[in-house]
């Protein structure tokens, strides 16, 4: 995975896979690291299913042996000497977070958030999204429930308003 | 500039003028492979770039939805095109050649027959 935007995408699918209706998706920088966490109210899984989950020969998918996702996750905040943590109750949901050590070569760039973001709701316009990015100079927070409720029979993913988005995160 | 809930509102009226010129028909749909391994072969621009390039032509009645793993790594990013009872497999997508597959297959009914699967087994 080229960066941690992507991996963030990636993560997200497997909440959306869960039936997750709300996901909370958390990215805070600071000079020594980038903390990730990505909160699902999905359908969880047992102790059992999450040991294996981590496990790259695991994956409860039928088309693939390989489960990728959140191995390849782990297996790359471990380079950075980074924490990778993943809880998860049954009918629930799920956590998984990921601190990466930015002072480590080994660090992959964040990477386009806000790509990321976009995609999430032009993909999933019925799910309910909270982004928050905080950087030294940067405190981004985004509830599309916020957004629904003034939008009303309008979709989210409306052209006007995935323009609207992106230029509220870059303002 | 900080968008403001009052230009919300704006876009709100806008779009309202319009939604009775779409109807919720739905004449093609395009399913781009969104797995693990097609995130990280490029699926992500991609797929905005068709979402762009759509909205750029004014296109309407066409969905743009997300699938798993389809176990062709080699081939990613992919993405299908149901159209006409018709479905057309385009892999090895760049935003480039997404945005080509809009002009060509979606505006001028024309498939790009050398970024087809079957061109890709020929091979
Ligand atoms: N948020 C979640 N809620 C419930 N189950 C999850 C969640 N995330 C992962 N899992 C379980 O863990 C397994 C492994 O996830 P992982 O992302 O590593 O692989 P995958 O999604 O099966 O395949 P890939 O990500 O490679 O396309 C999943 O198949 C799923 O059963
Ligand atoms: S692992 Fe699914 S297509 Fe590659
Ligand atoms: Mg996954």
């Amino acid at each position: 995975m080229r960066d941690i935007s992507l991996h963030i995408l990636d993560i997200a699918q497997n909440s959306i896979n869960a039936n997750a209706s709300l996901i909370e998706i958390s990215v805070i920088e600071t000079d020594y690291d980038i903390e990730v966490v990505i909160r699902d109210n999905g359908k969880g899984m047992t102790e059992e299913e999450l040991a294996k989950a981590i496990d790259p020969f695991y994956t409860t998918r039928k088309t693939r042996k390989v489960g990728l996702g959140l191995s390849l996750l782990k297996h790359n905040v471990e380079l950075t000497s980074g924490k990778f943590a993943i809880e998860s109750q049954l009918n629930k949901g799920t956590i998984v977070k990921a601190t990466f050590n930015r002072t480590s070569i080994d660090c992959l760039p964040l990477g386009d958030l806000l790509e990321t973001f976009i995609t999430l709701i032009i993909l999933h316009p019925d799910i309910d999204f909270i982004f928050t990015h905080k950087t030294s100079i940067k405190d981004y927070h985004l509830d599309t429930r916020e957004l629904k409720a003034i939008l009303n029979e309008i979709k989210i993913n409306e052209i006007p308003v995935i323009n609207w988005i992106r230029e509220d995160y870059n303002g | 500039m900080k968008k403001t809930i009052a230009d919300l509102e704006k876009i709100r009226m806008e779009a309202l003028k319009n939604i009775e010129l779409r109807n919720s028909k739905e004449d093609v749909r395009i399913v781009v492979g969104m797995g693990t391994c097609g995130i990280s072969a490029g699926a992500r621009e991609v797929l905005n770039a068709l979402v762009d390039e759509i909205s750029r032509r004014e296109l309407k009645n066409i969905k743009v939805v997300p699938t798993g793993c389809v176990g062709m790594c080699r081939l990613e990013p992919m993405f299908d095109v149901y159209k006409d009872g018709e479905k057309v497999t385009y892999v090895d997508m760049t935003p480039e050649k997404a945005r080509q597959v809009v002009v060509e297959h979606l505006v001028n009914n024309r498939i790009i027959e050398d970024y087809t699967i079957g061109k890709r087994a020929e091979e």
